[in-house]
């Protein structure tokens, strides 16, 4: 029995009518075609499909797209600038080759953002423990810490801050 | 003045901004008008008779489109999926190849096989239906280890190969290594198991598959490591469409492995299902179902032997082994244990008599074929584990003992008594750069810092070398491949001066749109953003072999170099004719050609536009146009090398292992893009580690079934499992046959990784006795092995 | 997942109601339900999400200890100062459940009500003299955990809030499993006074307290009054990760683990 759902995503309201059942990252990527968002696994361990939803990340895949009504969502492709400036975080990802194969940096960017706005100035244990809920097979994770870390600089540098506001 | 952007340079890569903005596009991103969506009902047991299929209810389901069987592709004529290798037997016979059809006919043989699909609407529906299908089957006994299968009581998977076995191969001269270890003052032995992985790129497989009936093409969208290997293999051998009606574009893919290589059955369902049901069809696989289906890894029984004179140099290696094929052969199956790992048995070492060998099974388990590596780590860990045993029979450092055996830099090429000839490589140079780097000498003082704290610490060392490359044609054909393994490329200058290149290798992680480039801006002095490098689609690219066994850049960069030749050729006899100059007084350097000895000189950007352009040119002599194809294909495998150190902390009390440093040198020849390299090897470090420490694929022998079928019970390395690493290489050693004396990067930390691992373990137990222990060293096992030893050693 | 119906209550007793539908399940933070779900191991008609009832949020400080929200997110629990302050080991517990994006999901009510033998809050529950309060009654921590995914919740009957005990001492110590870092073991120690309760999570099908141990340390609140001491495993769980002994022997270890973060 379909059901409304409307949530406000990266910026945009949105409103469409889907099944009880259909999980956030399914209506983030068939329903409103925002792909970035990806499934690298069904039991919520990989992280691939991290989103933020009122400002905390949380697995999309294990997310109803209903418990999300009416919230405020933010994907990776609502991370950059209006103008395509990339945010701090996915410039550092890209400075340190903090990715390879793609797959799993949006949900590892939205974390790392998530995780820099709860603790700005991380150390590496806080990175490797705060990533925990984040699987990558391919860089070794050393790139992402050290992506991380200057993320990090860069989102409490004062234009960061002011750009943030 | 050195490009910026050129060879050496730690150029950001150029595929980044759409990876990390959310504009990657990955083959389950891709929607069709009408599209449907496939899901497979899959065997839940291990072994049965398929007696009868029942469709009707999942037919009457909402949204469904189709369901479609075995007997359906049979009827349709649909053939089995080919194999790419062919083992011959001690005896000379063939191996057992039955047949492995994408849909089961009247037999399933591991959990998870397809069985029948269904069609719908939306993925919901179709999951909703599968249910509904009803499979009337008969159960079978059922072998999943490979030492129970080749017992004589053993269920049998295939009618047609007796006993399970695909074949019984060797490879060396067993009367030299007999003699050997006649005269040998010492020998070292080990029993080990190179434990079952599950490759799991964070993309899980996915393929989309379209008709267009006004022109009878197909088009297979793909997580494919190669895409024109599909082609042949699904047009050629499965569903017999030309290639000029089956194009195959693998977008970008998360991650392959290895696992990304092969053939799949699905690939060819969703192809044969869009024409009969006139509508797009895409199939996407949970993780779930990546776990049970794609094809896992390693999975070896072994047994070695090293004879020693009295001085721990090594006379001779005997090894034996078991590999578990699983239920089918895969693409490259065969090869695997074979080809890929016993050439690789001499090591770094100078044994002047080696002996391999390998019995290949079937077992009523997902097919086993190429991961990371793929059969070098096998080898790798093999010879770096029973190395570390010998230097403890013979009495000598681990360190002394490799480098006492170490074939040395002055004996290159060298050729092993297993078929390669090393090109080139100087380990003993990879050690000495790894030792004061790990600060060898102050172990023993962290050692004694770490037992303070009441943990145990071991340091580890793997010397390895792997053969990379893949590739030389007569080599593969020689040792069974059934066709050559070359690379294509294509270099299109357009008339402004930007340049396409397409290539037959395909990037799914590697950073070939900038390396690629990286090659064309050095060699051409063109800005690398005016370069754009095409991969993964058959309808754009000449042809192509793909990307596995580290070869893209030592093969697919030298037929880059080798199409850029043809262009620096063509573009002097243009610029002699436009510079009014004889074509031997062109001199080119840097993208700029210059008549000698005059300031008279023409960028290859004015050059590119004469040649799309030309008014005059002497048509007899001289073609329009800079557009030049090659194909490389090389004279032998390369051959990275290095030692990997790796140090571990032992937590007594619950048996945790702590990986504390980990520090690799390298040999990859020259280097294109430092930051890249680096980044591969951090990468192949890990899984490494994960194999030694942490992966585990287990199948219960008893009921067949998967045991660690999810992320919640096969441990991936996370970000707090590792620490950061340490990595260096140098570039004395190029390799000597291609053209940019590189020799492959992808697989090494992989390869070096788990013997270093395990031989820390081992370091740190060795004051409990243990001398060995299989991977992964999980907790319990480490914790069990200290419970274990024997009481006077565990009270020191 | 199979379809089901999805309603959002605002307060308790509209909840209660719906979840008398047959079939119906409540849905707190869902990081264990949907999972379920996704792999069509329920299928229940109906989701009361729990979310929009605000009588089932909260932190507040009560006499004696703290009152705690059943719709509480673990990471709520994890950064609230007053948990700091009053209940530290409590925090501490919860920062320590699942990953990040679990913790802004999941609640403490889902996790007791699920009542998995893995999941780290019924040590807590059980170790923090805590009573949960449902939308009809107390009950007493101690026979909260009934088994293996089983409590004494009535069909229906809607966890509203914990009320934990603010001990003297406390500390948690999970030994956890390193693929799905659920806890293989953990083990709760609170000292009030001069009673010790342990409690021990994932070693079992159900949470359980150690009565020798407890025994042991309220002679002597260090590590090492637990030498010697062991629990036995008989019953305790066995799989691919860690036997019946080596549960048994982590308990132990766990346990001084916990004593010692103490202090």
């Amino acid at each position: 029995m379909p059901c409304t759902v409307t949530m406000t995503v990266n910026g945009k309201t949105v409103s469409r009518e889907v099944e009880e059942r259909t999980l956030l990252v399914t209506f983030l990527r068939d329903h409103l075609s925002l792909t970035g968002t990806h499934v690298g696994c069904d039991t919520s361990q990989c992280g691939a499909c991290v989103v933020h939803v009122d400002g905390r990340s949380v697995k999309s895949c294990t997310t109803l797209a209903v418990q999300a009504n009416g919230a405020s969502v933010t994907t990776i492709e609502g991370l950059a600038a209006a103008d395509g400036t990339l945010h701090p975080m996915q410039a550092a990802f890209r400075e340190h080759h903090g990715l390879q194969c793609g797959f799993c940096t949006p949900g590892m960017v939205m974390s790392a953002v998530d995780l820099v706005r709860n603790n700005p100035t991380p150390t590496e244990h806080d990175i490797r423990d705060g990533l925990e809920g984040n699987i990558c097979r391919c860089t070794g994770y050393h790139n992402i810490v050290k992506a991380v870390q200057a993320g990090a600089e860069a989102m409490n540098s004062p234009s960061a801050k002011a750009a943030a506001e | 003045m050195a490009n910026p952007n050129g060879v050496g340079a730690s150029v950001r890569r150029l595929e980044d901004p759409r990876f990390l903005t959310g504009r990657g596009n990955y083959t389950d991103d891709f929607k069709r008008p009408n599209m449907t969506h496939l899901v497979h009902v899959r065997s839940p047991y291990p072994h049965a008779l398929v007696k009868g299929i029942d469709a009707s209810a999942a037919l009457a389901a909402p949204g469904v489109v189709a369901v479609l069987t075995g007997a359906d592709m049979e009827a349709d004529k649909v053939g089995s999926l080919p194999c790419g290798w062919q083992i011959h037997s001690k005896d000379g016979s063939p191996m057992k190849e039955p047949g492995h059809f994408p849909l089961a006919r009247g037999r399933v043989r591991y959990v998870g096989d397809a069985v029948a699909v269904v069609i719908a609407e939306t993925k919901d529906q179709a999951r909703d239906a599968a249910e509904l299908v009803v499979v009337d089957y008969e159960e079978l006994p059922a072998v999943t280890a490979s030492t129970r299968a080749v017992t004589a009581e053993a269920p049998q998977v295939h009618d047609e190969a007796p006993g399970n076995l695909c074949y019984d191969w060797h490879l060396g001269d067993k009367a030299a290594v007999d003699a050997a270890f006649a005269q040998a003052a010492h020998v070292a032995t080990i029993d080990l198991v190179n434990n079952r992985l599950v490759p799991n790129a964070m993309e899980p497989r996915a393929a989309l598959g379209e008709y267009d009936p006004s022109n009878g093409e197909y088009t297979l969208t793909t997580t494919s490591q190669n895409p024109h290997v599909i082609r042949l293999l699904m047009g050629a051998f499965v569903l017999g469409i030309p290639e000029h009606k089956l194009r195959v574009v693998a977008p970008d893919v998360g991650g392959g492995f290895g696992s990304k290589i092969f053939h799949y059955g699905e690939e060819a369902v969703v192809t044969w299902a869009a024409k009969k049901i006139g509508r797009p069809v895409k199939w996407t696989a949970d993780r779930s179902e990546s776990f049970l289906t794609d094809a896992h890894g390693r999975d070896h029984v072994s047994h070695a032997e090293m004879a020693m004179d009295q001085d721990g140099h090594f006379l001779a290696l005997r090894v034996s082994t078991l590999a578990n094929l699983g239920a089918y052969l895969s693409t490259f199956a065969p090869s695997i244990p074979t080809y890929l790992y016993a050439t690789l048995l001499a090591g770094q070492y100078k044994t002047p008599a080696i002996y391999a060998e390998v019995k290949a099974v079937f077992t009523n388990t997902a097919p086993v074929d190429a991961y990371r590596g793929a059969g070098r780590p096998e080898a790798c860990y093999l010879i770096e584990r029973l190395v570390d045993i010998a230097a403890g029979v013979a009495g000598l450092d681990r360190a002394e003992i490799r480098r006492r055996n170490f074939v040395p830099a002055s004996a290159m090429p060298y050729q092993t008594p297993v078929a390669l000839q090393y090109d080139s490589g100087d380990f003993a140079k990879n050690l000495d750069i790894a030792l004061p780097l790990v600060d060898y000498d102050g172990f023993a003082a962290r050692k004694a810092a770490s037992k303070a704290k009441g943990k145990l610490r071991g340091i580890g060392f793997s010397t390895y070398i792997e053969a990379c490359g893949i590739a030389p044609s007569n080599v593969a054909g020689a040792l069974g491949a059934r066709a050559g393994l070359y690379e294509c490329a294509e270099v299109r200058f357009h008339p402004t001066g930007s340049v396409t290149v397409f290539t037959g290798s395909h990037s799914h992680g590697q950073g070939h749109e900038t390396t690629f480039a990286q090659l064309v801006a050095e060699r051409f002095g063109v800005p690398i953003e005016n370069v754009e490098i095409v991969h993964g689609d058959t309808s754009k690219i000449p042809f192509g072999m793909g990307t596995y066994g580290s070869r893209s850049l030592a093969v697919g960069g030298s037929a880059l170099v080798k199409a850029m030749d043809k262009v620096e050729r063509k573009a002097k006899k243009i610029a002699a004719h436009m510079l009014e100059a004889a074509e031997t007084d062109i001199e080119v350097k840097d993208g700029r050609f210059t008549v000698a000895g005059t300031d008279k000189s023409l960028g290859i950007g004015d050059i590119a536009l004469q040649a799309y352009v030309p008014h005059n040119f002497p048509l007899d002599e001289l073609e329009p146009g800079l557009d030049e194809q090659a194909f490389y294909d090389p004279k032998n495998f390369t051959y990275p090398n290095g030692c990997h150190v790796c140090e571990v902390e032992i937590d007594p009390e619950t048996g945790v292992t702590q990986v504390v440093a980990f520090s690799a040198v390298d040999d990859f020849g020259n280097v294109i893009n430092p930051l890249i390299v680096e980044g591969q090897v951090h990468g192949g470090i890990v899984q490494g580690i994960g194999q030694a420490l942490l992966e585990n694929c287990v199948y219960d022998d008893e009921s067949g079934q998967l045991l660690t079928g999810s992320f919640m019970d096969y441990c991936m390395p996370r970000a707090d499992d590792v620490p950061s690493f340490t990595v260096r290489y140098h570039e004395d050693q190029p390799c000597t046959h291609n053209p940019l004396g590189v020799k492959g990067c992808g697989e090494a930390g992989t390869i070096g990784a788990s013997a270093a691992t395990m031989n820390a373990v081992v370091d740190a137990l060795s004051a409990f006795g243990v001398t060995h222990l299989d991977m992964p060293a999980t907790p319990e096992k480490v914790w069990r092995a200290i419970q274990n030893a024997t009481p006077a050693l565990a009270a020191e | 997942m199979y379809a089901f119906t999805y309603q959002r209550p605002s307060t308790l007793a509209d909840a209660v109601a719906a979840a008398q539908a047959e079939d119906a399940k409540l849905l707190g933070g869902g990081q264990t339900l949907l999972p379920t779900l996704k792999q069509r191991l329920a299928q229940p008609s109906a989701l009361v999400d729990l979310s929009g009832v605000a009588e089932m949020k909260g932190i507040n400080a009560v006499d004696g200890g703290l009152e705690v929200g059943a719709f509480t997110r673990h990471s709520e629990v994890a950064h609230s100062d007053l948990v700091k302050a009053t209940i530290p080991a409590l925090a501490s517990l919860a920062e320590g459940i699942g990953d990040r994006q679990v913790r802004n999901m999941g609640t403490l009510g889902g996790s007791i009500a699920n009542a998995d033998p893995s999941a780290d809050y019924p040590s807590a529950v059980v170790a923090l003299k805590a009573t949960v309060t449902t939308d009809r009654r107390t009950i007493a921590g101690d026979d909260f955990f009934t088994g293996m995914f089983e409590t004494a919740l009535e069909p229906g009957e809607i966890v509203k809030s914990v009320r934990f005990s603010t001990p003297d001492k406390a500390a948690y110590a999970k030994f956890r499993n390193p693929a799905s870092r659920y806890a293989i073991v953990g083990v709760f120690v609170a000292k009030y006074g001069a009673e010790v309760r342990v409690a021990v999570t994932g070693a079992a099908g159900s949470v359980f307290r150690v009565p020798a141990f407890e025994a042991a340390l309220e002679a002597n609140f260090a590590a090492e009054a637990l030498n010697g001491l062991s629990v036995s495993a008989d019953d305790l769980n066995a799989d691919l990760h860690a036997s019946a002994d080596y549960r048994a022997h982590l308990v132990t270890v766990m346990a001084k683990r916990a004593v010692e973060a103490a202090g």
